[in-house]
């Protein structure tokens, strides 16, 4: 499946079989079940939210443990503009809302975007400095941050209804269509799972049409200098301040705007869907299915988020065999714990990485068996991954 | 003065346990520097292991300190033979991969020993038998009971054997050649296979100690409470400065103290508008602030800047 391979022709075809089957999935789907659907729909936001933070860790080499966090943001945001929530704990906002608290999509959206943004460019300003795990470790805790104020902020002034959450959030509503409700147009049933769909779709291209272009262009070329050699980057006159803090920034952008969909797609959010679990599991889809490579990232997502959904339903005889034990949601936690284990052991560099790597990789002669650190390491141009410390080598940049 | 000294005894053995478990993560990441996930998670088991066995000799009317050595014995055996296998499936094939690899796989493999650990132990709390009853005795209006005190001596005994194995016995200097060096260090006539497998058990077997403590003091094991300590533990060791081991000590025992301090008084000065739920924050805002103002931690002489 080499797409750079094709002619011009062979892409378009391949492009419009794909729109086309994109397009009609969900009816197709819908027949056996809209829980299919939501399955879909949910994969479709893990995309959008690997693609983000392919931004970070991939193009930018910046290991993000925290993600979670911005798209805590962006759910929080538009559960706290688009529910009772915040009318019911201040008189002053009901008093200035008599019909409720209702901000249409055309603010949340954009404004879940820059409040999300403006969170990871306040997050990577303290940790610019940082590198690999270091910096790991300190997105994690402002993750971790995150998620103690979500949980507690519900006393003495009650703004994020501590752990209980926040519940009937609005739908988002494009033109006055409201997205919740089931409609009918073309002869086909379109239920709320379904206009989800549509909207989530819409994103991800948008998104990945975004990552593309992004890829390709001076900004991140820069990045991958970065993600590459920092300092020689730096060198060459490239701004990596600026543009350490844009990736920050970008990527929570797509986490923000993830989020804000998210709550209104659940209508229901609480602190324990963000827990650090969630991160581990974005950063898991993005390495596993080849960091920094577009179409990776997307396998990995759907794979990642996809595969154990669809386990579930096939878990009810395994739960009855085995007493009760293995119910769905441990088996789901056991597959994708076996799934980052096994794939990453059988290949390290992700199921669909970067071609040019995988090209360069093979061309360079095996220099002795893996395992052995007395055989020197051979200078490694296709490090996708953050570039590894040598610790052999003695070079320590004080 | 009573909170104080209340509050600096519960600090003292929260951080004896940070620092035993801070050690297993700054000695790996000294080696081969990997963040090992899972190591919490071995604080876990370590803690069920002597949960099952301690109930299961409840009945047999042994002595409590008895009941814990055993327990204490079994959790270590089984840690250091589980830490051992993971290192050997899930980390050892991953040493020349790509920087990312070997950290998912240690992800995952938290997640596969707290699945495995649900389906075992069933996910419910177990409370920890009371093994060493008696009065608390009182300092200064505080109160400090056996346990505590058990935990506080224990630590500063293991510690002090760990000082002693990395400073003054051949597998301690094979360890340090192989931080510093490992191609040298093999070159040398180290084996950086057998020196890596050692690091794991003991920092296995230091945590299987953490856990027993954790749970004898808290009174309560569940598949879930390997997390938070074992984050926390790794917070110490960046705080002490990462692959340090004597930062490591410092570093959880301080960050024990902060803590308890922090969520002791927390209340009070902010006119209880912040309460003492809010502790789980204080050892992620040392450790931003400590990575911000002083990178290489508190007694690292390593470089925060590895490229």
């Amino acid at each position: 499946m080499r797409f750079s391979d094709g002619t011009r022709q062979q892409k378009l075809a391949v492009l419009v079989g794909a729109a086309v089957l994109l397009l009609i999935l969900p009816f197709v789907v819908q027949m056996a079940g809209n829980a299919w659907v939501r399955i879909i729909d949910i994969a479709l936001l893990y995309v959008l939210l690997a693609l983000g933070l392919n931004i970070v860790v991939g193009y930018a080499g910046l290991l993000d443990l925290g993600y979670v966090a911005f798209y805590a943001v962006g759910a929080y945001l538009l559960g706290l503009l688009a529910s009772s929530q915040l009318t019911d704990s201040f008189a002053n906002i009901a008093s200035a809302f008599p019909g409720g608290l209702h901000t249409p999509w055309w603010v949340v959206i954009p404004l879940g975007a820059l409040v999300a943004g403006g969170a990871g460019v306040l997050l990577g300003a303290p940790t610019l400095k940082l590198r690999g795990d270091y910096l790991a470790i300190v997105t994690l805790g402002f993750g971790e941050i995150v998620r103690v104020f979500m949980n507690n902020l519900d006393a003495p002034v009650n703004i994020t209804n501590g752990p209980k959450g926040i519940a009937s959030i609005d739908d988002i509503s494009i033109f006055g269509v409201n997205l919740g409700k089931t409609g009918h147009w073309f002869g086909l049933d379109w239920p709320k799972v379904t206009n989800y769909y549509f909207l989530f779709l819409l994103l991800v291209v948008f998104a990945v049409v975004i990552c593309y272009r992004l890829e390709r262009s001076r900004i991140g070329r820069a990045w991958m200098a970065i993600r590459e050699d920092e300092i020689a980057a730096k060198a060459m006159g490239i701004n990596t301040r600026n543009l350490k803090l844009l990736a920050f920034g970008m990527g929570a952008t797509f986490g923000g705007v993830s989020g804000v969909m998210f709550a209104s797609f659940q209508g229901f959010i609480s602190p324990e869907s963000f827990s650090l679990q969630e991160s581990v599991m974005i950063v898991a889809m993005v390495v596993l299915g080849g960091i920094g490579h577009l179409p990776g990232v997307i396998v990995g997502a759907l794979l990642l988020s996809a595969l154990p959904e669809v386990l579930r339903y096939v878990a009810g005889p395994l739960q009855q065999m085995t007493d009760g034990r293995l119910d769905a949601s441990i088996l789901r936690q056991l597959l994708v714990a076996l799934a980052m284990i096994g794939i990453m052991l059988a290949r390290p560099r992700g199921l669909w990485p970067s071609p040019e790597h995988g090209k360069m990789a093979s061309t360079l002669p095996p220099l002795g068996s893996p395992g052995d650190p007395a055989v020197p390491q051979p200078v490694n141009p296709n490090a996708s991954e953050v570039t590894n410390a040598d610790h052999s080598s003695g070079t320590r940049h004080a | 003065m009573d909170t104080f000294i209340q509050q600096i005894i519960n600090g003292l053995v929260l951080g004896s346990v940070y620092a035993l478990v801070a050690l297993g993560y700054t000695m790996v990441y000294g080696i081969i520097n990997l963040i090992n996930f899972a190591h919490g998670e071995v604080l876990m088991v370590g803690a069920l292991t002597s949960w099952t066995v301690v109930t299961a000799l409840a009945g047999f009317g042994l002595p409590g300190w008895s009941l814990l050595l055993i327990g204490l014995v079994a959790a270590v055996i089984v840690c250091s033979a589980l830490n051992f296998a993971i290192e050997k499936i899930a980390y050892r094939p991953l040493r020349n991969a790509p920087r990312l690899a070997p950290l998912i796989t240690a992800m995952g493999m938290s997640l596969l020993l707290q699945t495995l650990a649900m389906i075992i132990w069933k996910p419910n709390y177990k409370s920890f038998p009371i093994l060493l009853p008696g009065e608390p005795h009182n300092i200064g209006g505080a109160v400090i009971n056996n346990v505590q005190i058990l935990i506080l001596v224990t630590t500063v005994i293991t510690l002090s054997g760990l000082m002693y194995l990395v400073n003054r016995t051949k597998l301690g200097r094979a360890m340090r050649a192989t931080a510093e060096n490992p191609r040298v260090a093999a070159l040398m006539g180290v084996r950086p296979d057998t020196v890596i497998s050692a690091t794991f058990v003991i920092g296995a077997a230091l945590a299987a100690l953490a856990g027993v403590m954790y749970a004898a003091n808290y009174g309560s094991v569940q598949h879930t409470m390997g997390f938070l300590p074992g984050l926390k533990a790794f917070t110490a060791a960046v705080f002490g400065g990462i692959g340090n081991l004597a930062g490591a000590m410092v570093g959880g025992v301080l960050l024990g103290l902060i803590e308890s301090l922090g969520a002791g008084y927390i209340g009070a000065l902010t006119g209880g508008v912040l309460g003492s739920h809010y502790q789980d924050i204080f050892a992620f805002v040392v450790l931003i602030l400590v990575l911000t103002l002083r990178p290489q931690g508190l007694l690292g002489e390593r470089v925060a800047d590895r490229a």
